[in-house]
């Protein structure tokens, strides 16, 4: 019996958030009424022409740079002929063989490893227009009476970023998408919004004896925008894959469709029916030239990227890389931490604070990070108060839950719920020698050298005050009364 | 005053004279154009639409507001070759699939020419999407050219070029891709221009072939020709390829050649030039050296592969463009298809002609995967050759010369049934369009009672010096045109020569 490994690649499509489209000035916008936003260019009429948007070309660039990736001096635009309805020109204006960067690459955490996926390109090009099938069942073409077509999306700028076959399982090319959307969103390109379909995504995957270097015939993913079916569509075609072979079979180089419900992987079109795209040169649009001094000004601009912040977490505040790696992924969150730690309080306890109770607290709220009532400055005065001994850790987590509950401040919180730690000595010594009085079968044991039945006592001071006493003040006047 | 100016000789130069001084009016002026169209237009069918009452309007329009309206071309009648886009005006490519289209927006280099002032007559016949050579592939109707109707006024823009010959315009814009606006102005007996690549906008000229189309003048002289071109050319934020002209487009004066070396290329000579336009060719050579210039002999060693190429090029670039014709959105759409692939193949099917599907079957099969390198891959290697050619050859002289088209005007159909010896019509012409150089013909004279064009091309961005030279030419040619309308077809001579 053979072990079988997958060799999986993606191609990631992300809409840049530009103001204006890849190749007119229709502005670029989501739910407008249909064909609001269009103009001879994107419509395609006779005579009407394509002119580069050069803030499409910077946030391509950006992306490019952020993986790694050389620019060449000059890229080219081709066309790729087909015919489609929401193809207006009957050819989409992509890049082919010269595009806009190569060669780079991405590393991506997956548990506690960090892989590295090399990028073979980045290349700029348009969206198509919108399909809405009507008179059918829930917009589907089977069945539809006829389609309309809603030409505000067509010519959005789009960015294809194409890996090599490098990812090594399913869950690794989920996380490798999710690590790449946050870097792209980042970024400040694109919020790749899931629900309107900003990012898709195709795979190809393939599967070779373990250990082996060559490439199997691959069959591909295509159009996938939930990283939960890439990630159970991958998992489905492994096995799939490997049958085949085991049973001395061919695996045909095809597109196939994975339906969520039954799990199953279907072929959608063999390679041998794909279009033949008849690739040219644009020859409407010069090539561009990349002026290196540009290019440089685009990079130096770039914002810290997650890698980098992460490895500066780990080296500024002492954190694992593990915590880092939950604090440093998405900017949002590290802003909001860093802000926290700005207050003055420790760093580890501000990430344990942001990583628990906070990140709980946004997951059950809905609340993305940096909103809500629980500002950095409200939680690091929570993180002080524990600090500082005046409330205990279990109930600084009480103070947490009540202030986002009352919209109040931890110490008043505090105060008017008696939450404040009892490090009163007199007090604590009479409730002390009362414990130790009730039971004097622990107490002989601990006097007989029995040092663990001290945390019993302790549990029983804590008890009798709801787990208010300072415990560090608890066990000393314990060893005192027991000594 | 209109009644003595005569639509057959009047220059846009001296017209423009007449309004300035106000010897003339704009709304006279149109009128003289309006007439001669009423006058011959049913047997020169130069037209596929007459803007008369537009015409007529605005040029009321502009003597009225005299003041608001002025500018060096305000009042001038041009024609526009209806492959142009002209917002709210039906333009249609002498294509059935756009019959009823109507366009949005107007091209930028007719833009330019509407905010000038410049009266629009209406839109001219041509080879349908501007392919061929001979105005006999336009979808709509066949040209005649005003100097025997029995003969063709050459293509694409055979409309434009027999408007401006029959006195139908006082000039017109063309189209040239392998020589639609320079082989029938030849063909026609008038001046016509090819300016450098990208020195006029596409924007708005409905794409043949993308890398090879340019916007030109096709005018009654050189003159002419350059101001008419001055006020087209220029960077269009629209067009991707136009760039700025590095200088004004001067109106040419001189009438010598002093200085100016001229290269005859061997090759071009090879090609098939029948004896009458040998003949005229060679006396302008030998009028070249009378005004001081220097001819010497050149080779173009790559010439024999441009057809070839460019009729790789053309049609592969065309198989693109002409993909967005799909019915979806405007122009002719099939009744009744039962799906979306019946719908597009019997819309594209019923809507472009014959050598419209020729060509787009061509380029597509040029662009095919297995076949891109061994036919669309070479072209393109020829086309840096040809390029080459001609960058070596301007090292040593300043002008390449050559007939315009091998041939005069050949009769109705005796090409139509074979597109070889159709193509061979630009052979002379496509090089420069290969090569993205300016090349303009100016008549030189006639054989067989048929007008010859004579070819001068230039480096890129030379216009001036070419317009210079042509200039000079012309007046040492005294070419006067002036076609007879006669039939050799017909028994009785039908020819009305308004003299």
């Amino acid at each position: 019996m053979t072990a079988w490994e997958p060799v999986i690649g993606l191609e990631m499509h992300v809409e840049l958030d530009t103001e204006t489209k890849m190749f007119c000035g229709c502005a670029v916008t989501k739910g407008d009424p249909p064909n609001t936003h269009t103009c001879p260019v994107c419509l395609a009429h006779p005579g009407a022409l394509p002119v580069v948007n050069q803030r499409a070309v910077e946030y391509a660039t950006r992306i490019a740079l952020a993986l790694h990736c050389t620019v060449p001096a000059r890229n080219v635009f081709h066309r790729k002929n087909y015919f489609y309805p929401d193809l207006p020109k009957a050819y989409q204006i992509s890049q082919y063989d010269e595009p806009l960067a190569v060669d780079g690459w991405f590393e991506y955490r997956v548990g506690d490893e960090t892989l590295r996926c090399r990028i073979d390109r980045v290349h700029m090009e348009e969206d198509a227009a919108k399909l809405v099938h009507a008179g059918g069942e829930a917009g589907r073409i089977a069945g539809s009476e006829y389609s309309v077509v809603d030409f505000n999306r067509g010519g959005t700028p789009l960015i294809e970023i194409v890996t090599e076959p490098d990812i090594p399982s399913p869950a690794a090319a989920r996380e490798f998408l999710q690590q790449l959307r946050a870097l792209v969103i980042e970024l400040g390109v694109s919020a790749c919004s899931m629900e309107e379909g900003q990012i898709r995504w195709d795979a190809n995957i393939s599967v070779r004896p373990a250990g082996s270097d060559e490439l199997g015939t691959r069959t591909e993913l295509k159009n996938m925008n939930s990283f939960r079916f890439l990630q159970q569509a991958l998992e489905a075609e492994l096995p799939r894959q490997a049958e085949v072979l085991e049973a001395g079979g061919r695996i045909e180089q095809e597109t196939l469709h994975f339906d969520p419900d039954t799990g199953l992987t279907t072929p959608l079109r063999s390679k041998e029916e794909a279009h033949d795209y008849r690739y040219f040169p644009e020859p409407d649009l010069v090539p561009l030239e990349m002026d290196p001094a540009w290019v440089e000004e685009v990079r130096a601009a770039l914002p810290e990227l997650p890698a980098a912040r992460i490895e500066r977490f780990v080296t500024q505040y002492g954190l694992s890389r593990q915590d880092a790696s939950v604090l440093g992924a998405q900017r949002p969150l590290a802003e909001f931490y860093e802000q926290v730690v700005a207050q003055g309080v420790d760093a580890k306890p501000a990430a344990n604070w942001t990583m628990g109770e906070y990140l709980a607290h946004l997951n059950a709220a809905g609340l993305e990070p940096g909103h809500g009532f629980v500002t950095p400055e409200r939680l690091a005065k929570l993180v002080a108060l524990v600090a500082e001994g005046s409330i205990s850790s279990s109930a600084g987590r009480e103070v947490f839950a009540r202030m986002v509950e009352d919209r109040a401040e931890p110490g008043e919180v505090v105060e008017t719920h008696g939450l404040g730690q009892i490090s009163d000595e007199a007090a604590l010594e009479e409730l002390v020698a009362r414990v130790v009085a009730d039971n004097p079968a622990q107490a002989e044991q601990y006097r007989g050298g029995k040092q663990q039945v001290l945390g019993f006592f302790v549990g029983q001071v804590m008890k009798a005050t709801e787990g208010r006493a300072n415990p560090k003040l608890v066990s000393e006047l314990l060893r005192k009364a027991l000594a | 005053m209109s009644g003595v100016l005569d639509p057959l000789r009047l220059k846009a130069r001296e017209a423009k004279r007449l309004l300035v001084d106000g010897e003339v009016s704009a709304a006279e002026l149109t009128k003289v154009y309006l007439d001669q169209i009423a006058a011959v237009e049913d047997r020169v069918h130069a037209y596929v639409l007459v803007t008369s009452d537009n015409a007529a309007k605005y040029s009321t329009k502009i003597d009225r507001e005299m003041q608001a309206m002025r500018g060096p071309l305000a009042g001038l009648p041009v024609a526009v070759k209806d492959n142009m886009v002209t917002e709210g005006v039906t333009t249609t490519c002498a294509s059935r699939i756009l019959h009823n289209y109507a366009p949005v927006y107007t091209a930028t280099a007719v833009r330019r020419l509407w905010d000038a002032h410049v009266v629009m007559l209406g839109k001219t016949n041509l080879d349908e999407f501007a392919m061929g050579s001979s105005t006999e592939n336009s979808g709509v109707q066949v040209t005649a050219n005003p100097w025997d109707l029995a003969t063709v006024p050459g293509g694409s823009s055979g409309g434009s070029a027999a408007a401006v010959a029959a006195g139908e315009a006082l000039w017109a814009l063309g189209s040239d891709t392998g020589g639609s606006i320079r082989q029938p102005a030849a063909l026609c007996g008038v001046v016509g221009m090819k300016p450098t690549y990208g020195a006029v906008s596409r924007y708005g000229l409905i794409a043949f072939a993308s890398s090879l189309d340019q916007i030109g003048p096709l005018t009654r002289s050189v003159y002419d020709c350059a101001l008419l071109l001055r006020h087209i050319v220029g960077k269009d934020p629209h067009d991707a390829t136009s760039v700025e002209l590095p200088f004004e487009v001067e109106l040419p004066e001189g009438d010598r050649l002093d200085g100016l070396t001229v290269g005859i290329p061997g090759e071009y000579l090879a090609l098939g030039i029948e004896p009458g336009v040998r003949a005229r060719f060679d006396e302008t050579v030998a009028l070249v050296e009378e005004l001081g210039g220097r001819c010497v002999e050149i080779s173009l060693p790559h010439t024999e592969y441009a057809l070839p190429a460019y009729y790789i090029i053309a049609p592969a670039e065309a198989s693109a463009n002409l993909a967005r014709f799909d019915g979806v959105r405007y122009g002719h759409r099939a009744e009744g298809a039962a799906d979306l692939r019946e719908m597009y193949e019997r819309t594209r099917g019923e809507g472009f002609g014959a050598e419209v599907k020729r060509r787009i079957m061509i380029g597509t099969y040029a662009l095919s995967a297995g076949y891109y390198d061994a036919y669309y891959g070479r072209a393109q290697r020829v086309r840096t050759m040809v390029r080459r050619d001609f960058a070596r050859a301007f090292e040593g002289v300043d002008l390449i010369v050559s007939p315009t088209s091998p041939t005069v005007a050949f009769r109705a159909g005796s090409r139509t049934d074979d597109p070889l010896a159709m193509y061979m019509s630009d052979i002379c012409t496509i090089p420069a369009n290969l090569a993205g150089l300016p090349a303009l013909s100016i008549p030189c004279g006639l054989s067989d009672g048929l007008p010859v064009g004579f070819q001068l091309i230039g480096p890129a961005f030379s216009e001036n010096r070419l317009l210079g030279a042509a200039h000079a030419l012309e007046g040492a040619l005294g070419f006067e045109t002036a076609p007879s309308f006669r039939d050799s077809s017909a028994s009785a001579v039908a020819g009305e020569a308004r003299s």
